[in-house]
């Protein structure tokens, strides 16, 4: 992740205290991935396209976010029920923490003073205090809550019920849920537009995104996929990526082994490109020109030019990669 | 509450009488079991036999309400679960009709086919049969009549796919001595044929331990004498079936009610979310879910959605309405929507490969094609199918 300094010093000035990361962050040049089984991210050069080793972290890593400042990884670990910080600096663990029961999906407050994360088998979203590293608030929503997004402002967290088929909206100033606004089958990850005017949401099971407009939280548009030679329940989209312009969205289609490139504008799908079995989780380099696409059923991440919608690269990773997050 | 009474609240609420915004649609699910159910007798159940059932439906029923009850709290729709146990096919007739006029919106039901078969036509609401796998029923063509738990002919068509792509083409086929044995041994000779698989032999055994009846309760001798690739053993009761793998003449591996089975549930499937699934029911029900556990839960699904559908008039009608539509799908945790076929009203779904330990594979298998859904090569298709 990259921030120009002064925005980070900025940062790290308002947050004094809560990180502890060294005061200039450096772009590591790595894309992080982490594999639901194995107990390490494995690291790859954005350049060379090599991977360069793992790191060690808990049991079951799944989503990863860096915390501000950019040189702290946050990795959920589901089988750990803990969160681990990495010090992509070093490259090690700073320590773990216990982070609920099988987490997986979380977001960050814009002041990353709070976590909000799915607790699955509760059926809620858990406020979790960062600097005690405790569960402040426990919000009911319906049963298995899975991706997780903050509004940019802070004001709203977006979850969706993966059971109950709906993306609930909480107020986090109140913890109220605000509204429940009903979308495909299986909801399970959110990517913003350019403006967060809209909010997009994949359908595993409806083989489709929903697009949320924020301003009066309903279904705006549905794009539904479809890819030649393939029926729809082969069409499991799972990972969204926004292009930093806005003018595009890449989905991780699962099981149809592809990419769907989509015109935001349009909602048209421009592209398809092939990729590894079940792509999973999608990631961009800071520029754009490069999608990564973690392969869960084939242990690889396919490297994509996105201008020319050509897949560069497939680099084996861990056991049942999940996750990307580039730092280039 | 009964339709009638849930159109009178809509009515009510439109003539603007506010204290009756505050009452809630009642959605009366019903649930038949058998009294005295010796499948159930904790003897049994402590030997864990694969693909025999592990307790009483109605705890995947209650989960499956629990499991919803942040939609139906939105939704304003209470759930009433109406357990009932019935001793015979007329006690199931009577309690079947009471259920109608009661006005429940569906019957989940864990019943012999036989009581099934003399009982379902004698209501029009929908029914759910969680628990019996016979073939014969799916037949009936009954329109009311669903099916979740997957047919013998579901189960043994999976099998023979994943021995056809396995390359396992020649099997020994074993049956025990019951009706039911014999039954299921025609079906699984149908896939066994279906998918081009050669029957080295087909032999009864009996489970015995009687020197003059040794060729039919030996396993060496029963499995000597000729060569195979797997060997694909009927047994309905389960004694003989445990004890045959590591003891056959050949090193081959046994399948059906041995070995490896086909089953609609497998408590150690770690796949499409369904450890979350499992760790539920396991935390509500103390013991680990099983086919007849899942079957009984998504039937429960079903009926809650259709009925979330339309919460203020959660009648019969409208699961009816639901369940029979072409596009009214499931999320199963099986990687795929599940849905109703709409000749035999058996729910189409993938089979899970299992030898108790983990699951091996999921059928239909890898390759395996068909024009509309490749789920529908499990299990009897529309042009094979009497009903229409």
């Amino acid at each position: 992740m990259h921030r120009p300094p002064i925005r980070l010093a900025l940062a790290l000035a308002c947050f004094a205290g809560a990180a502890a990361g060294p005061a200039v962050a450096k772009d590591t040049g790595l894309a992080y991935i982490s594999s639901e089984k194995d107990s390490t991210l494995t690291m790859v050069d954005v350049k060379t396209l090599e991977v360069t080793g793992v790191i060690k972290t808990c049991k079951r890593p799944r989503h990863m976010k860096f915390l501000p400042g950019g040189t702290q990884l946050m990795v959920a670990c589901g089988d750990a029920n803990k969160a681990d910080i990495i010090d992509v600096q070093t490259k090690q663990s700073l320590g773990t923490f216990a982070f609920g029961d099988d987490p997986e999906a979380f977001d960050l407050s814009p002041d990353a003073k709070t976590a909000y994360i799915s607790l699955e088998d509760e059926g809620a979203l858990g406020f979790f205090d960062m600097a005690t590293k405790k569960l402040s608030k426990s919000v009911p929503v319906g049963k298995e809550p899975e991706g997780v997004i903050t509004s940019p402002d802070g004001k709203l967290v977006y979850v969706t019920s993966e059971v109950a088929n709906k993306v609930h909206v909480i107020d986090t100033a109140s913890g109220k849920v605000v509204a429940n606004i009903a979308v495909g089958k299986r909801p399970r990850r959110f990517a913003f537009n350019a403006d967060a005017s809209e909010l997009w949401v994949s359908n595993e099971l409806g083989a489709s995104v929903s697009i949320i407009s924020t301003k009066d939280l309903s279904v705006k548009d549905t794009i539904n996929f479809e890819v030649k030679g393939m029926r729809a329940d082969d069409i499991t989209p799972v990972s969204l990526a926004m292009s930093k312009d806005g003018k595009t969205a890449y989905v991780g289609l699962g099981r149809a082994n592809h990419v769907a490139f989509v015109d935001v504008a349009t909602r048209k799908v421009e592209q398809l490109v092939l990729v590894g079995k079940r792509a999973w989780g999608v990631g961009l380099n800071k520029d754009g020109s490069r999608l990564f696409v973690v392969n869960g059923l084939s242990d690889d991440m396919t490297v994509i030019d996105t201008a020319a919608a050509k897949p560069l690269k497939t680099i084996p990773v861990g056991r049942v990669p999940y996750m990307v997050v580039v730092d280039d | 509450m009964t339709e009638r009474a849930g159109q009178q609240l809509v009515a009510a609420l439109a003539l603007g009488l506010a204290a009756a915004s505050l009452h809630a649609a009642t959605l009366t699910i019903g649930v038949l079991s058998r009294a005295d159910d010796e499948r159930l007798d904790p003897k049994r159940v402590e030997l864990g036999y694969l693909g025999q059932p592990g307790g009483p439906i109605s705890q995947a029923v209650d989960m499956a309400v629990k499991e919803s009850d942040y939609e139906l709290g939105d939704a304003k729709l209470q759930v009433k679960v109406d357990a009932v146990e019935v001793a015979d096919a007329a006690g199931a007739k009577a309690a079947l009709q009471k259920f109608e006029k009661g006005g429940a919106a569906a019957v989940l039901l864990d019943l012999p086919a036989a009581w099934i078969a003399s009982s379902a036509t004698a209501v029009k609401l929908p029914l759910i049969n969680t628990a019996d796998a016979s073939d014969s029923l799916r037949a009936s063509c009954t329109p009311n009549l669903f099916h979740t738990l997957p047919s013998e002919r579901m189960r043994a068509d999976a099998m023979a796919q994943t021995l056809m792509s396995r390359r396992w083409q020649k099997v020994l086929v074993l049956y025990g001595p019951s009706p039911e044995d014999a039954e299921r041994s025609a079906v699984a000779q149908a896939s066994i044929k279906r998918y081009a698989i050669k029957p080295v032999a087909v032999k009864p055994f009996k489970l015995s331990a009687d020197p003059r009846e040794r060729a039919l309760g030996n396993p060496l001798l029963l499995t000597g004498g000729t060569d195979y690739d797997a060997v694909w053993i009927i047994d309905s009761d389960g004694e003989f079936a445990r004890a045959l793998p590591y003891r056959t003449q050949l090193p081959r591996p046994v399948v059906g009610d041995g070995g490896l089975f086909a089953l609609g549930w497998a408590p150690h499937f770690e796949r499409f979310g369904s450890p979350q699934l499992i760790r539920r029911f396991e935390k509500a029900a103390h013991r680990p879910m099983v086919s007849q556990d899942w079957a009984a839960w998504i039937a429960t699904k079903a009926v809650l959605e259709a009925a979330l559908e339309q919460p203020a008039s959660p009648g019969a009608a409208q699961v009816m309405k639901a369940l029979t539509r072409p596009d009214f799908v499931l999320d199963g945790f099986k990687g795929v929507r599940v849905s109703f076929r709409p000749w035999d009203r058996q729910l189409r779904q993938p089979i899970l490969m299992t030898d108790g330990q983990g699951v091996v594979a999921i059928a239909p298998a890898e390759g395996v094609l068909h024009p509309k859904n490749v789920l529908d090569t499990l299990g009897l298709d529309q042009p094979e199918s009497r009903c229409k």
